[in-house]
């Protein structure tokens, strides 16, 4: 597996333009991006103004003035801020469990063989069919949600993590060797730093496991959260909470991708697939 | 007195794939005295890497014994410092500058002290004020020119050099000879410098040792090319030396076409 295992496409080759100022060159490099946007909300707006025509699928407009409305009140900001400790919280636990197991995998022959049988059986069980069994041992309270996106993290941080160590050439390795590097400094200068862009692709493909799994937890089992939005949104057909809930699910998994976007570039950069 | 002991080493690697095992070089005998600049030349897979990685003390020979100073190699050592053949031992995370401090900051020099020692080495093989640059905006010669630095830097006993001019280009590879010789001739360390290049061979080394063809090589012959100071294409004794070396090589390299045809 490599880092380029993402849902991303790869960025198209680069046409030289005539020379602008910085601010008009900048306009025009995020233009398109603006016009995406756009045009998906336009896109919105046609198919629900004019196309179906229904109250069951509110235009754009309606839907912020909603999402507006329960900022307001500050109940949004308590379904969001439900939904993003969860997900932090066992976001940040699951990866500081695979991030070792990872590089201890990646390292020793003999570790591998002895966890592989886990991580090869368990990582096939989607985080969503443990639900029931993880509300019936930890109860309806944040533990069951928060060990569900543990789990949801933990094997694809592992599984990246490892492939990140197996990645290293060879030479790295022993060039550090020769330089007087001693078993610790080859692991902590050249094992690791080699193995972070594999480790943070890992855990952004983690992050968006994390977003399904915390829905349909909250769906099943809680008192806030954008799944319960969802959930209360149908028993009580108010649709427009529906729209906002899932509107914030798009742009809270938009940020933390970009997020984890950049600190990809800024440590992986320099990162060369060919060195 | 010899520096460097090679007494009839041989390495058969074990496949694990087929169990079966292959011979990569076989009853190496050689002796190289301190401050030598030994040429290893012979023809591609005669088993010339096999002996440098022994001498680094990445692999052990299955048979015989190599000893350093006297004494048997364990392990690598900051004592005999590898420029590999590829650029794919740099830091690509690390710029130019703190690629080549590496080996000084794993002995935890102050950074100060670290950062003069770097700009010195950095001048040596001519790449003063590039320090800031990463890898990947170096040419091939430039980042060949950084683990030169790299290894120089840490002022090794020995300096083990894989074919380090292969990949460059022609006009690129006679530069480096060219200051490698001068840096050389500054220092007078002992280096054991690997290629399949007879003008590279004959142009550095003070002997240049020729391999038999592959897999399996052993050493065949050692020319000791008695020619101070700088060193031209054009020079008699050069064009004598090279006629000789070449001879050798002709009859191995001809073995080693006809083993792959075969
Ligand atoms: N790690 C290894 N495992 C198995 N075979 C190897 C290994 N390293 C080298 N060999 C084999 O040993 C022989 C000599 O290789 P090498 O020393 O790289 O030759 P050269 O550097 O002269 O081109 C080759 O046949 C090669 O396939
Ligand atoms: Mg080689």
């Amino acid at each position: 597996m490599t880092p380029s295992k993402t849902a991303t496409l790869p960025p198209p080759i680069a046409i030289p333009r005539p020379a602008l100022g910085p601010i008009a060159r900048f306009l025009v490099a995020i233009l398109p991006s603006i016009i995406g946007f756009l045009s998906l909300f336009v896109a919105w707006h046609v198919a629900a103004a004019y196309l179906v025509q229904s109250v069951l699928f509110p235009t754009p407009l309606a839907t912020f003035g909603k999402g507006l409305e329960l900022a307001l009140s500050g109940q949004l900001w308590i379904q969001i801020g439900a939904s993003l400790k969860r997900i932090i919280l066992g976001f940040a636990a699951g990866s500081l469990i695979a991030i070792p197991i990872g590089l201890a995998i990646g390292s020793f022959r003999t570790f591998r063989k002895l966890v592989e049988p886990w991580t090869e059986c368990l990582r096939f069980i989607p985080s969503v069919a443990l639900i029931t069994i993880a509300v019936i041992w930890f109860g309806i309270g944040e533990e069951s949600k928060i060990f569900l996106i543990i789990y949801a993290t933990v094997f694809i941080v592992i599984l990246n993590t490892a492939a990140g160590v197996s990645a290293i050439t060879p030479n790295k390795i022993r060039a550090a060797q020769a330089l007087g590097a001693t078993r610790w400094q080859v692991f902590a200068f050249v094992g690791l730093p080699a193995t972070v862009p594999y480790i943070l692709t890992g855990m952004r493909l983690a992050m968006a496991n994390a977003f399904t799994t915390i829905v349909a937890a909250e769906m099943i089992a809680a008192n806030a959260g954008l799944g319960v939005m969802l959930w209360d949104g149908r028993m009580f057909m108010m649709i427009e909470e529906i729209f906002v809930s899932l509107v914030c699910l798009g742009a809270l998994g938009f940020i933390t991708d970009r997020l984890f976007r950049l600190a990809i570039l800024r440590f992986a950069g320099r990162f060369s697939p060919t060195m | 007195m010899a520096f460097l002991e090679l007494k009839n080493v041989s390495k058969s690697f074990v496949s694990s794939r087929s169990r079966s095992t292959s011979l990569a070089v076989r009853d190496f005998d050689l002796e190289i005295a301190p401050g030598e600049f030994f040429c290893l030349l012979g023809p591609s897979g005669c088993g010339k890497s096999t002996v440098l990685t022994m001498l680094a003390g990445f692999e052990h020979p299955t048979g015989g014994e190599i000893r350093v100073n006297g004494q048997p190699v364990e392990g690598p050592s900051k004592d005999r410092c590898v420029v590999f053949q590829g650029d794919d031992s740099l830091y690509p995370w690390l710029t130019a500058a703190h690629n080549v401090e590496f080996g000084l900051r794993m002995a935890g020099m102050p950074s100060a002290e670290r950062r003069q020692k770097v700009e010195a080495a950095l001048g040596l093989v001519g790449l003063s004020g590039q320090g800031s640059k990463f890898p990947a905006e170096l040419s091939g010669g430039m980042r060949q020119r950084i683990q030169i630095a790299r290894a120089l830097v840490i002022q090794p006993k020995v300096l083990l050099m894989d074919e380090p001019f292969g990949a460059l280009d022609a006009q690129t590879r006679h530069v480096m000879q060219h200051e490698l010789r001068k840096i050389w001739l500054a220092t007078k360390s002992t280096v054991v410098f690997i290629t399949h290049d007879i003008d590279e061979a004959i142009l550095l080394g003070t002997r240049v040792g020729v391999m038999t063809a592959g897999p399996g090589g052993t050493l065949r012959d050692v020319v000791t090319i008695n020619i101070e100071g700088e060193r031209d294409r054009l020079d008699p004794a050069y064009t004598r030396y090279y006629a000789e070396v070449h001879g050798m090589i002709r009859d191995e390299v001809a073995k080693s076409v006809r083993a792959m045809a075969a």
